[in-house]
């Protein structure tokens, strides 16, 4: 049996623990709150952009804009969203493991995490500026979804698409993923020919309104992803402190133990002497 | 007047779900309104004063970026930027306009940071304009 001391000092050691991890819980607890309302104001833009999109997408067959062609070979360009720290369970390894890359493709970081994936692998950063998910802002989603949308017109990349972990409530987050570019005509049954006047030329609206619909639905992955992060760590962190609670019950169990057995000895040592 | 279904969002929130009988937006192509009934329409928004008249009375907004689109009568704004007259924060407005001004006379700016400057101003400048018409 370990010292009486040793025990001690486990016991303290594990109830540090227990204090950090309480609270870095009741810190993603409150900073989990502000990430929700986030997601609640920015969801009627993320759904009536998505909504006029596809709706225009119906009648794409009209004309032909490079960012309405069929995908062609090439190089894919994947924008990954994921934490910039760990300790939030598996948030960022669930997020990796339904990444669906080649060698070769280009990747879009947001979150110091995915830098640090993919840095050892066979693939190029468009960019690293957006290491910092938690400070993406929609300005700065602006001027990625304008980047973005030169570099597709300019042939750098074929495909564009979009992988963040979508916050379905606080116990439970799924990693989801999301095909940007080219923008398919939606196959819901017969091809509604949907007569839409376009000012000045469809090419020319098409070609003002896709930055702004990738930097919505960027806008919109990051603030779900950083819900996410934060409710996954906030679960993390109660396992956590609710083992180390067990870990210093057993422990004291023991010290208990250890204390008993030391004076039980200590008595049966006195009447053994006073008896001789 | 007949009115009919108009919603304005940006990334800050649903800004307008109701019924509307005429908008003014400033697109592209210049101003454009639109009235009940319209055909399907596309169009990209530039920087400009935006007007809503709903049966209460007319409201003026400084809007940004984004697009307007009209499907089966429905009348979406997805705007990047989009302030009621109310909304505007105008000290912060005077700030940005004075930034953008000073930055523009600088001959050190870059062509991209010039650009960057102008977009600035504008918006300032429009933000001020339909704050000072209450």
């Amino acid at each position: 049996m370990p010292s009486m001391k040793a025990i001690k000092n486990r016991i303290k050691s594990v109830e540090n623990t227990r204090q950090i991890t309480k609270a870095m819980q009741l810190v993603a607890t409150s900073k989990m709150r502000k990430a929700k309302e986030r997601i609640e104001e920015s969801r009627p833009f993320f759904e009536t952009l998505s909504q006029a999109l596809s709706d225009i997408s119906r009648s794409v067959s009209d004309f032909s804009s490079p960012f309405t062609q069929e995908k062609k070979e090439g190089k894919a360009c994947h924008i990954v969203i994921a934490g910039d720290r760990g300790l939030a369970g598996g948030y960022n390894n669930n997020l990796f493991k339904s990444l669906d890359y080649k060698d070769g493709d280009v990747i879009f970081p947001i979150g110091k995490k995915v830098v640090e994936y993919f840095g050892k692998k066979d693939v190029t950063f468009f960019t690293t500026e957006y290491q910092i998910a938690a400070d993406v802002k929609i300005s700065d989603c602006n001027s990625i979804g304008q980047a973005l949308a030169d570099a597709f017109e300019k042939g750098e990349f074929t495909s564009l698409d979009i992988y963040y972990t979508g916050f379905v409530n606080v116990l439970s987050q799924v990693p989801a993923s999301k095909e940007i570019l080219p923008l398919a005509p939606s196959d819901d049954g017969e091809k509604k020919k949907a007569l839409i006047e376009y000012d000045p030329s469809p090419e020319a609206v098409f070609a003002k309104i896709i930055p702004h619909y990738i930097s919505g639905i960027i806008y919109g992955g990051v603030c779900e992803s950083i819900a996410s992060e934060l409710s996954a760590r906030r679960t993390a962190m109660e396992n956590a402190t609710d083992n180390a609670g067990e870990i210093i019950d057993s422990l004291s169990l023991t010290y208990n133990r250890a204390r008993q057995a030391a004076i039980t000895q200590e008595l049966t040592e006195i009447v053994a002497g006073s008896q001789n | 007047m007949n009115a009919f279904d108009l919603q304005i969002v940006t990334p800050d929130g649903m800004l307008f779900d109701g019924k509307a009988q005429k908008i003014i937006l400033r697109t592209t192509e210049g101003d454009v309104g639109i009235l009940a009934k319209h055909s399907n329409y596309v169009a990209a928004l530039s920087i400009g004063v935006a007007k809503v008249v709903t049966e209460d009375g007319e409201k003026t907004a400084a809007c940004s970026g984004g697009m307007v689109s009209v499907t089966d009568g429905v009348v979406r704004v997805v705007a990047s930027t989009f302030e009621w007259s109310d909304d505007i924060d105008i000290a912060r407005a005077e700030k940005a306009k004075e930034k953008a001004e000073t930055r523009l006379e600088s001959t050190k700016a870059s062509d991209f940071e010039h650009k960057l400057a102008e977009i600035k101003l504008k918006k300032a400048l429009i933000r001020l304009r339909v704050s000072s018409k209450n």
